[in-house]
């Protein structure tokens, strides 16, 4: 049965841009032909541990950031509990991760930065390539640059700040506002959640942490930029986002990596808490190079009659697994997930997302889309779980594959387990080959046959562009056509 | 090889050297199955040439191969377009040199804005010059077309009522100005009134710089578009050209004069009703339209 499915409800549709089209449009010109961010800059770095992990790089990190015992403490339980359990027995292949060969902390700078300025001269330039000081100056209302571990730059807009908005790295968050940290870390994605939890807990570093004080909407984004630059770097990113009552933020996540032939490995950890009547709004448009095996628990929890939406777009990497999940803790309480996903040659995207209702009268949606090229492979997870009680809960899933080559594959695992009968649920799963039709339709008005399936592409995952804001909607219709041009990888 | 019986040659097709489309001996195969035995046909700019077939001749396969479906295999014949091998064009080639397809059946695309599409269409065959007047242009056309601007906006045919795809595909067909248009059975699946401003969006087109080549199986078509040659297909060959007045004919006595008078010449005629049915798509009956049926060849 085919079910009408909002992907966004009023209170978080983006602020349409009249000029958005238009934009759009323009950007369309003047596209880079390859893997536009695959350089890598010299190695310079103030600190850079050996290969390998083990329980004295767990007490380096800690001894390095000069953090509390119970953080030391917490670091090697989890380490414990890393090497105590065995890697999951479904999903994609990662048994040609070596967790030996990675580096697992770098340090690339004595300090961070207060100003552009002040970041090393590679690194600046890194992030100058990148646009991030750009993004920064247009449209952000705060913004994070981490290089490999460590956060080498961030800002916040002043009056933001005056509300009593916190945006800092996570190594910041946990000095300055120990309680906080403290009272929530761990809280939504305990260590002993999976191995790679129990991995990034033991040796997190970076990422950021975000709190929104009751009532204060934060209009416009606030973003974090993932850089790993190093061979067999291990990027272990930890980021909190707590929204007291009443208030909005939205979090916008990018990551890039040079191209090399060794492997990388990244595994975040991020952990979002919506209370009462908060909305958090968490982007990523994610772009690693084809080396990176991305391995990301994203969790959150949601309160009486709050909102979380997470927009969950994938391109590039070896192996992504990914399925940022949400639980609706209260009444009311409602979530949204939208992904995106393309797999070209030799990748493997493994997403979706999951939802637990534990309360009456909660609301989700999780709404998947993904391309598969070469002999590229994606697989989507949906994981509903509606408890007894939770009546008048309403849930729709949806998800669409799109093969362009005989040999890539798509595959898709829903469950749905509803606890209570007084509920309403949606279900529905396509895979779809790109149409011969279309693309002669389109031919026929003088389309080549590449800008022909780059139009059928955009089009059949535009209800996920169209939640972007329109910098990453360019961004994100660039990088799909760059994946057309098969120069990628 | 028989195009059309000697005495019904139209003067204009002695030669077809330096013609705007010159069409000779034509065979197309659909999956390995020959449909179109040997057309020859030549249109030049400033004419109408209407085709007429009842269903299963092989009108549609002909549309289809000469704009380039993958499909439809051409295995023997030439075909010019202005002078150049038309047959060694891709689908968009053929666009951009002045082709173009009124469909019957318009493939629908979610995710793709009408508005979007047309001035990607009108970049690749006009360049980027083109865009600087696209708005006005288009703007003229809707007014033409009595579309509202809100098309614009809407997916590429996506939940277009029959008479909505018909204009859609006329709107294409004026802003790319093609030098020859083909237009598949597009009165098919109107009402009166859609009908009345598709007819007079073609009206408003023609001209000295552009031939059509009107495809149907009723004549209600041509008697709002006049054309100035009537051809017959029958049986994936071309079997009696004339000017109007053969429109007429057909429509007063139906195909079956023709058929015999063919029998009597001694011309063996394959009808191929279950195949052209089967591939060209054509209408059930010639009064039983179904304005909302709306997929293209998908899942063939």
């Amino acid at each position: 049965m085919a079910t009408d499915i909002e992907v966004t409800s009023k209170e978080l549709a983006i602020h349409v841009d009249p000029n958005r089209e238009r934009l759009l449009r323009e950007a369309e010109k003047e596209l880079p032909l390859e893997y536009s961010a695959g350089w890598s800059d010299p190695e310079t770095y103030f600190f850079k541990s050996g290969r390998g992990v083990s329980r004295e790089t767990v007490e380096m990190i800690s001894r390095m950031k000069n953090e509390p015992a119970w953080m030391l403490d917490r670091r090697i339980k989890s380490y414990d509990h890393f090497l105590s359990r065995k890697m999951p027995s479904w999903g994609a292949d990662l048994s040609e991760i070596n967790f030996d060969e990675m580096y697992y902390y770098i340090k690339p700078a004595r300090e961070q930065g207060k100003t552009w300025d002040d970041v090393p001269q590679d690194i600046k330039n890194t992030f100058d390539k990148l646009g991030i000081p750009e993004a920064e100056r247009k449209f952000l209302a705060g913004v994070s640059a981490q290089y490999e571990s460590e956060v080498v730059y961030h800002s916040l807009r002043e009056d933001l700040e005056k509300l009593g908005v916190i945006f800092t790295d996570m190594d910041s968050g946990l000095r300055e506002y120990p309680e906080m940290v403290k009272r929530y870390f761990g809280t939504v994605i305990p260590y002993k959640d999976n191995k790679f939890a129990a991995l990034n807990t033991a040796v997190w570093s970076g990422g950021s942490f975000v709190y929104v004080p009751k009532g204060v909407h934060v209009a416009i984004p606030l973003q974090a930029y993932f850089r790993i630059n190093a061979k067999n770097a291990g990027q272990f990113e930890r980021t909190l986002i707590i929204a007291d009552e009443g208030s909005y933020v939205h979090y916008i996540e990018g990551c890039t990596a040079p191209i090399w032939s060794e492997d990388s490995l990244h595994s975040a950890v991020v952990e979002l808490i919506a209370m009462k009547d908060a909305t958090i709004r968490y982007t990523t448009v994610q772009n690693w190079s084809n080396n990176v095996y991305n391995i990301v628990t994203k969790r959150a929890v949601a309160h009486e009659n709050a909102t979380v939406a997470w927009i969950d777009g994938n391109l590039g990497s070896k192996i992504t697994m990914k399925y940022p999940a949400v639980y609706l803790l209260g009444r009311g309480s409602k979530a949204e997930i939208v992904t995106a996903a393309f797999a070209n040659q030799g990748q493997v995207q493994d997403a979706g997302g999951q939802v637990w209702h534990c309360a009456p009268e909660t609301t989700s949606t999780i709404t998947s889309k993904s391309v598969s090229k070469g002999n590229g492979r994606t697989s989507f997870r949906g994981w509903l779980k509606i408890y007894k009680g939770c009546v008048d809960s309403v849930s729709a899933m949806r998800c669409d594959a799109m093969l362009l080559d005989k040999e890539c594959r798509s595959d898709t695992y829903p469950t749905i387990e509803v606890d209570e009968e007084k509920v309403a649920l949606g279900h529905e799963a396509t895979v779809s080959k790109i149409g011969e039709e279309e693309l002669f339709y389109l031919m026929s008005r003088g389309l080549s046959e590449r800008e022909a399936i780059t139009q059928i592409v955009n089009g059949f995952i535009e209800p996920f562009t169209k939640t972007l804001p329109m910098e990453y909607a360019i961004e994100l219709n660039r990088l799909i056509q760059m994946q057309m041009d098969g120069a990628v990888g | 090889m028989v195009a059309a019986p000697a005495t019904n040659a139209p003067i204009h097709q002695s030669s077809s050297d330096g013609a705007t489309l010159a069409i000779r001996d034509l065979h197309v195969n659909i999956d390995s199955r020959e449909i179109i035995h040997g057309i020859d046909l030549t249109v030049n700019k400033g004419e109408v040439h209407a085709i007429l077939g009842p269903n299963g001749s092989g009108k549609s396969t002909l549309a289809y191969a000469l704009m380039g479906h993958p499909r439809y295999a051409v295995t023997s014949g030439e075909v010019e377009l202005k002078g150049e091998d038309l047959l060694a064009m891709s689908a968009d080639e053929r666009s951009r040199n002045g082709l173009f397809l009124c469909f019957q059946y318009p493939t629908s695309i979610p995710g793709i804005q009408m508005g979007n599409f047309l001035r990607l269409a009108m970049k690749a065959r006009f360049g980027d010059a083109a865009i600087k007047t696209f708005r006005k242009e288009l703007t003229e056309k809707l007014r033409i077309l009595k579309m509202d601007e809100s098309y614009m906006r809407r997916y590429l045919n996506e939940g277009f009522s029959g008479g909505e795809k018909k204009k859609a595909e006329i709107l294409q067909m004026a802003l790319l100005k093609p030098e020859i248009a083909i237009m598949d059975e597009t009165d098919s699946g109107l009402d009166v009134d859609a009908f009345k401003v598709v007819a007079d969006g073609v009206n408003a087109m023609r001209g000295p710089d552009v031939g059509f080549v009107v495809i149907t199986h009723y004549n209600r078509m041509l008697e709002y578009i006049k054309p100035d040659f009537v051809h017959v297909l029958i049986g994936g060959k071309i079997v009696k050209s004339g000017g109007p007045e053969l429109a007429l004919a057909v429509d007063q006595h139906g195909y079956q004069p023709i058929l015999e008078e063919l029998r009597e010449q001694g011309v063996e005629i394959e009808l191929m009703e279950e195949a052209g049915a089967t591939y060209a798509r054509e209408e059930p009956t010639e009064r039983e339209h179904d304005p909302f049926r709306s997929h293209g060849l998908t899942g063939l």
